[in-house]
């Protein structure tokens, strides 16, 4: 190990996202699945959320003067990453319950780990953030962990 | 779905063309702002890329697609881990399909491998989806 990882970044790993509360709406679930090219009218009619719905329902929108030059929003979650080049990452999904027009749904993230591997090329940062989404009454419709890789 | 699903069967095969228009409305749905997906001369003099890149979460949701299609209305998605390992760029076609490879008749729960690839028979997504046919 390089030991690229400094104290200060690793004090990052816990830190949680406000909780941010969104409602599926028939006009949005419809909007996703016409542009995913989806071909099933529950999910063109807006009945029902397709599965992945929720990037949709909890993809940051932020002001443009906080987006980078190359048009992202930054993580808050994240810590100043000594490396910046984002590889491949990978996605593990539960889906617990449907989503349905008229549904009030809260995420919040965490920043679960954040740990250094020797790559064929040199070192590389993993970081996993876990999203919780649940309904108004607390139980759980989603569950995702992202593990994103930098080199 | 009309047949019952048998571990080793394969689902019909869905291929997509990679249209600019898609990768506008998909990203405007999203919020997603990145220049790689519309900025032709940021991508290619920028970035480096032979083109402008295919969503990597779009990509995501064809490996649902697949398998959601062939569910209907018979079952659910219950999960799905996959990644994202070659890009792809807007004038391919891709092809997402997938295989059983788990199948318990009792609980109705399912096992699934799946993939998108380009016409060079490169994986850029594979992936596991789990699924349960309604009992």
């Amino acid at each position: 190990m390089s030991g690229l990882l400094s104290e200060e970044v690793l004090s990052h790993i816990g830190r949680q996202s406000e909780p941010r509360r969104e409602i599926a709406t028939r006009r949005d679930i419809r909007k996703y699945a016409v542009a995913t090219g989806n071909r099933q009218a529950k999910y063109l009619d807006g009945d029902v959320a397709p599965p992945l719905f929720h990037l949709h329902l909890f993809w940051d929108v932020v002001p443009l003067d906080e987006l980078s030059p190359d048009g992202v929003s930054i993580d808050p979650l994240l810590p100043q990453f000594p490396l910046d080049k984002a590889m491949a990452g990978g996605l593990d999904i539960t889906y617990h319950q449907p989503i349905k027009p008229g549904d009030w749904l809260t995420s919040i993230r965490t920043l679960t780990n954040i740990y250094e591997k020797a790559g064929r090329s040199g070192p590389l940062i993993f970081y996993d953030v876990l999203m919780e989404v649940r309904d108004d009454d607390g139980d759980l419709v989603i569950t995702e962990k992202t593990t994103r890789i930098l080199r | 779905m009309t047949a019952s699903p048998s571990v080793g069967m394969t689902l019909p095969e869905r291929r997509h063309d990679c249209d600019v228009v898609q990768q506008m409305l998909y990203n405007a749905s999203l919020w997603n702002g990145h220049r790689i997906h519309f900025d032709m001369p940021y991508a290619t003099e920028v970035e480096g890329y032979p083109g402008l890149v295919v969503a990597g979460p779009l990509i995501g949701d064809w490996l649902h697609q697949v398998v959601d299609e062939w569910l209907g209305d018979s079952g659910m998605i219950t999960g799905i881990e996959y990644s994202n390992r070659v890009a792809a760029f807007v004038g391919e076609t891709l092809t997402a399909g997938g295989t059983v490879t788990a199948y318990d008749v009792d609980s109705g729960e399912l096992k699934l491998e799946v993939f998108v690839k380009n016409d060079r028979d490169d994986v850029l997504a594979p992936g596991v989806i789990t699924a349960k046919l309604n009992r």
